[in-house]
């Protein structure tokens, strides 16, 4: 492999797992449990199809073969796709879209406090930015963890459940193959285990505050670094992608 | 339709360093930290503000409809109490 094409697909990943978590947020519009709330989620949906659109516009430059942010996002197939499985999975009720973003905010902010200094300047900057979004993304999710696992007992038993569904997504975040591997040691991506320490650690804290269990599922579904996606993606991609496909090229 | 929302905060927004605080609406949170966060969210997505002040309405104390004869009609007939005869020095933004 060569160091273009680890970063094409480093890329993807990065702007995949945007695009993807950004419209399963988008989602909810017009659906939030109450009118601010309704928008703030769709302000955090907008930062995240921002940063989308960043990476994959780059990604189509280091690729190099004429593709942009949009061919990337509308042209491609679910197998092509390399989002993390937790960003595609269904909102679910307003407890299980928290804990989804809770787990996948606190992620992204650690790896992209990381990205910061990224010998790719062009990474490097896009994280800058983005950082700051996520900064306040957690903040709020955050919030909300605290809210709802020490609010009402039903509050709590509908988040502890969608800690527990989602749980098996969470161990592929960190998993590190080749593409990982070559880009740390060319100094352009970070060593997700110190990701992943300091991933533990907030996760824990915000949990035990919020007097939620850490879910004790073992079992792990990976499977995205290969395109490996669950059943959700298909229709998600088919409703995200269908006015750009039924009339290419279109513009307003 | 009752109203089941969480009570209601007014929203006072920063735009510039040293200028005062301006009343923009009212959004509705649980508490302090949901009403500013609330507040950013509704209030200042397009480069409003640069702070954020969040009162309970409830907080605030507000002279009645009926007060309005006693209270501001006999300024009416008193124009010189405004200070109209003062140069204002240039360079003076916000007064």
């Amino acid at each position: 492999m060569t160091l273009q094409e680890a970063k094409f697909e480093y890329l993807l990943r990065l702007g995949d797992s945007s695009l993807i978590i950004g419209h399963r947020l988008s989602e909810w519009c017009g659906h939030g449990p109450i009118l601010e709330e309704d928008i703030a989620l769709i302000n955090i949906a907008l930062d995240f199809v921002g940063n989308a659109t960043s990476i994959l516009g780059y990604a189509g430059q280091v690729e190099g073969k004429g593709r942009t942010e949009d061919d990337l996002a509308f042209m491609r197939g679910e197998r092509e796709f390399r989002n993390l499985l937790i960003t595609e999975q269904p909102n679910g009720d307003f407890a299980n879209t928290i804990a989804r973003q809770f787990l996948f905010d606190t992620y992204m902010f650690f790896l992209y406090e990381e990205l910061k200094s990224s010998k790719d300047e062009t990474i490097a900057a896009i994280a800058v930015k983005s950082h700051k979004e996520i900064t306040y993304h957690l903040r709020h999710t955050s919030e909300w963890m605290l809210r709802l696992g020490d609010g009402t007992a039903e509050s709590h038993e509908r988040l502890q459940n969608g800690l527990n569904d989602l749980w098996m997504f969470t161990s592929e975040m960190f998993d590190m193959d080749e593409v990982d591997t070559l880009l740390m040691k060319e100094g352009i991506a970070p060593d997700l285990n110190k990701v992943k320490a300091n991933w533990e650690k907030r996760v824990h804290e915000v949990l035990t505050e919020a007097t939620l269990e850490i879910p004790t599922t073992t079992f792990k579904q990976k499977g995205s670094k290969e395109g490996k996606h669950s059943e959700h993606l298909g229709f998600l991609l088919a409703e995200m992608q269908y006015v750009h496909r039924a009339y290419p090229g279109a513009k307003w | 339709m009752s109203d089941s929302q969480w009570p209601v905060w007014e929203v006072f927004v920063q735009a510039n360093p040293g200028i005062s605080h301006k009343h923009v609406g009212n959004v509705h949170a649980a508490d302090a930290e949901m009403a500013i966060q609330n507040a950013r969210d509704v209030y200042t997505r397009r480069s409003e503000g640069i702070s954020i002040w969040v009162v309970p309405a409830n907080a605030i104390s507000a002279s009645s409809p009926e007060d309005q004869g006693a209270f501001f009609e006999p300024s009416n007939d008193k124009p010189y109490r405004h200070p109209t005869f003062y140069k204002i020095p240039e360079g003076v933004k916000y007064l």
